[in-house]
């Protein structure tokens, strides 16, 4: 995984609560057995119409939105299923940020293992990034966003931070403990299933 | 302090435990299917890694499988690709499949339990969000996305944050246990706690309205956990529980002194707190019916759709999401859920196609046929519910009814395969999600219960059950 860098773009603004994975990607593209070419897709059913002409008025249709690199939107995004795949669309479409109120767990998670940086915040802030039209920037390494009027600090776990800004392999990481797991099986009651 | 049953399993998988950083738990038993291994698979190839302990993983294929005809080729290539690369990479990894041929094949969240693969007390993972139906057997469930899968894979272990404890206390009994069921209950839930209600959390669902429940019914209400935005959702094993998993073909030889072990530790101490709490009474509830495009947009079915400023209580947000729900379900506010005409019925999906759930179903059916404008069909849960239903009758009653009967797999729930509403038109499903498009482009989706959606198929829109002679 590479590093997070500080991100600096317009945002674009999704102003939608509940957005759940069936929307961010279909099931029709679960199908695929690689994790790439996924940002095609990203909410394809209200990008396309049922010709897959472009919708035109669908946010992310409208080119000044094109290089934007932040996704803000509402409350209990990701929701639903636990499909990756719905990471890897956001990420493929050129998304390393995505703020809302809150995010659904299994999303949330997901994020971290594809260095997307998902951002909660308050919904009155929420409310103002919205309605933002400057670029704004994603400081990751001093938790705050740049706003032309002002500075928005963010909480972030410090494990999920080090793990984006050192761009971590988990499982390499894990792999230190492998005489923990070793130990731990030898005293584990639980049988195996053959 | 005491503890609850979710705080015991949690400290009993503890591997490696920091200051302030997440745990690192260990992983007892892990379900894989076809669509979200892939690539974890290759990943593990990539950096030249093994899976660590294929003696606790388990596979099979459910979500992307046909339902009809299994001696035929799947025509789909696309599927027919993913599906023979979990073959491959089940044989290449050393991990036990039930293929599409397999008498044990099934929805993964299905089969774990009937095999005897859940158990009590045990962590379970697979990258399906509906992991949290094995729960019901005082199992730690989660659903994990495919980096996670590829984590366990390769170390059996994963890190995770603690999550906090709600408790969700069922109380009272139902006046007519036939027509109101497990489903809706949990809908009911859903409906007062909404879809993010339960986000960070392990529910708990206690009280002698859960413990009432049957083994089947107690999976459908840890089945839609994730619809409260949960985690997971747990119930404490008791005598129902092991009575259930004891002989089935992959239950441990040495079950009894495990069941010993079992009783006495597995359940919330009486002076154990919760984080969150959340009581529900069930003497008088309704069969319920979705009305919107997320689980939390369900009514009582004698009563009709709210309007978007009463169903949102002034949040601007959640009454845009419900005007554009209406919208997109073509529904008005004050219609009366029993006016509204269905073109399709599913019965099936890992929340509701048990043997129960087909029983329950085929009772109102038995004699009658389905509705002219309704095309209905029963996708057992698994080959063994399947056979199960067969050698007591139940597929005669519903294809003389004039249902599709068809083989196990996830189907219409998800619309993987072929299985899929046209747009526009509307179905009484019993699987677990009606967001926009979830059964196909277009499709409106209902949830109700295997009872509701036979007797819509019958009548060719929704009917109040309880007004139906069950018994």
């Amino acid at each position: 995984m590479e590093p997070f860098q500080t991100v600096k773009s317009i945002v674009t603004p999704l102003d939608k609560v509940n957005v759940d994975t069936d929307q961010i990607i279909p099931k029709q593209f679960l199908k695929l057995v690689q994790k790439s070419g996924f940002g095609k897709f990203l909410f394809f059913n209200w990008r396309y119409d049922e010709n897959e002409n472009m919708k035109s008025d669908f946010i992310l249709n409208d080119p000044k939105y094109n290089d934007s690199k932040i996704l803000v939107t509402g409350d209990n995004f990701g929701c639903g299923s636990s499909r990756e795949h719905a990471v890897w669309a956001l990420d493929d479409y050129g998304f390393s940020v995505i703020i809302s109120s809150s995010f659904a767990d299994i999303f949330f998670s997901n994020c971290f293992k594809n260095g997307i940086l998902p951002i909660s915040l308050e919904s009155k802030i929420i409310e103002k990034l919205l309605q933002e039209t400057n670029a704004i920037e994603v400081d990751l390494e001093n938790q705050i966003i740049k706003t032309s009027s002002e500075d928005i600090s963010f909480e972030i776990n410090s494990h999920k931070k080090k793990i984006l800004l050192e761009g971590l392999d988990d499982i390499a990481q894990t792999f230190q403990y492998k005489d923990e797991i070793s130990e731990f099986e030898e005293k584990s009651i639980v049988p195996s299933v053959l | 302090m005491g503890k609850t049953l979710f705080e015991k399993i949690w400290e009993s998988h503890i591997v490696v435990e920091k200051q302030n950083e997440p745990d690192l738990i260990y992983i007892d038993r892990h379900l894989v299917h076809e669509v979200t291994s892939p690539q974890a698979f290759d990943g593990l190839r990539m950096n030249n890694r093994k899976v660590r302990r294929p003696d606790l993983t388990i596979a099979t294929m459910d979500h992307n499988v046909p339902t009809s005809d299994r001696s035929l080729p799947i025509l789909d290539q696309t599927s027919a690709v993913q599906i023979k690369t979990l073959e491959n990479n089940c044989k290449h990894f050393g991990i036990k499949l039930f293929d599409i041929n397999s008498p044990n094949q099934g929805i993964v969240h299905v089969i774990g339990p009937q095999l005897g693969i859940t158990l009590p007390g045990s962590t379970i993972v697979c990258g399906d969000s509906h992991t949290s139906t094995h729960g019901a057997f005082g199992a730690l469930a989660l659903g994990i996305g495919t980096s996670e899968v590829e984590h366990v894979l390769a170390s059996q272990t994963l890190w995770l944050e603690k999550p906090k404890t709600f408790e969700v206390r069922v109380e009272g009994k139902r006046k007519n246990p036939h027509a109101v069921t497990a489903k809706d209950i949990i809908l009911s839930i859903i409906k007062n706690i909404g879809t993010a209600g339960g986000t960070g959390t392990v529910i708990e669902y206690r009280g002698e309205g859960i413990s009432d429940l049957s083994m089947d019914q107690r999976m459908t209400i840890c089945n839609m956990s994730i619809e409260g935005g949960a985690r997971a959702g747990l119930i404490a094993p008791d005598q129902k529980t092991f009575d259930y998993l004891r002989g089935r073909e992959y239950t441990p030889k040495n079950y009894e002194s495990l069941v010993d072990s079992w009783k006495d530790i597995l359940k919330t101490d009486s002076d154990a707190t919760f984080d969150k709490q959340f009581i529900l009474n069930i003497n008088d509830i309704a069969p319920q019916v979705s009305w919107g495009t997320n689980p939390g947009m369900t009514c009582d079915v004698d009563d009709s759709i709210p309007s978007p400023d009463k169903f949102s209580n002034g949040d601007v947000n959640q009454k845009k999401g419900a005007e554009k729900a209406l919208e997109y379900m073509a529904l008005e506010s004050g219609t009366m859920i029993e006016d509204i005409k269905i073109d399709r019925v599913f019965i099936g999906s890992c929340t509701n196609a048990r043997l129960e759930d087909l029983i329950e179903a085929s009772k109102i059916i038995q004699g009658q046929k389905v509705a002219s404008r309704v095309n209905a069909m029963v996708v057992p849960g698994s080959q063994m519910v399947k056979k199960q239903a067969e050698e007591m009758g139940l597929d005669k009653i519903f294809i003389d009814a004039n249902f599709e009967w068809r083989e196990a797999g996830c189907s219409m729930c998800l619309g993987m395969n072929s299985d899929i509403l046209s747009p526009g038109e509307r179905c009484a499903s019993t699987s677990n999600r009606n967001f926009e498009g979830r059964q196909g482009n277009g499709g409106r989706t209902h949830l109700v219960s295997p009872v509701m959606a036979a007797a819509a198929a019958i009548s060719g829109h929704f009917v109040d059950v309880r007004k139906l002679d069950l018994n």
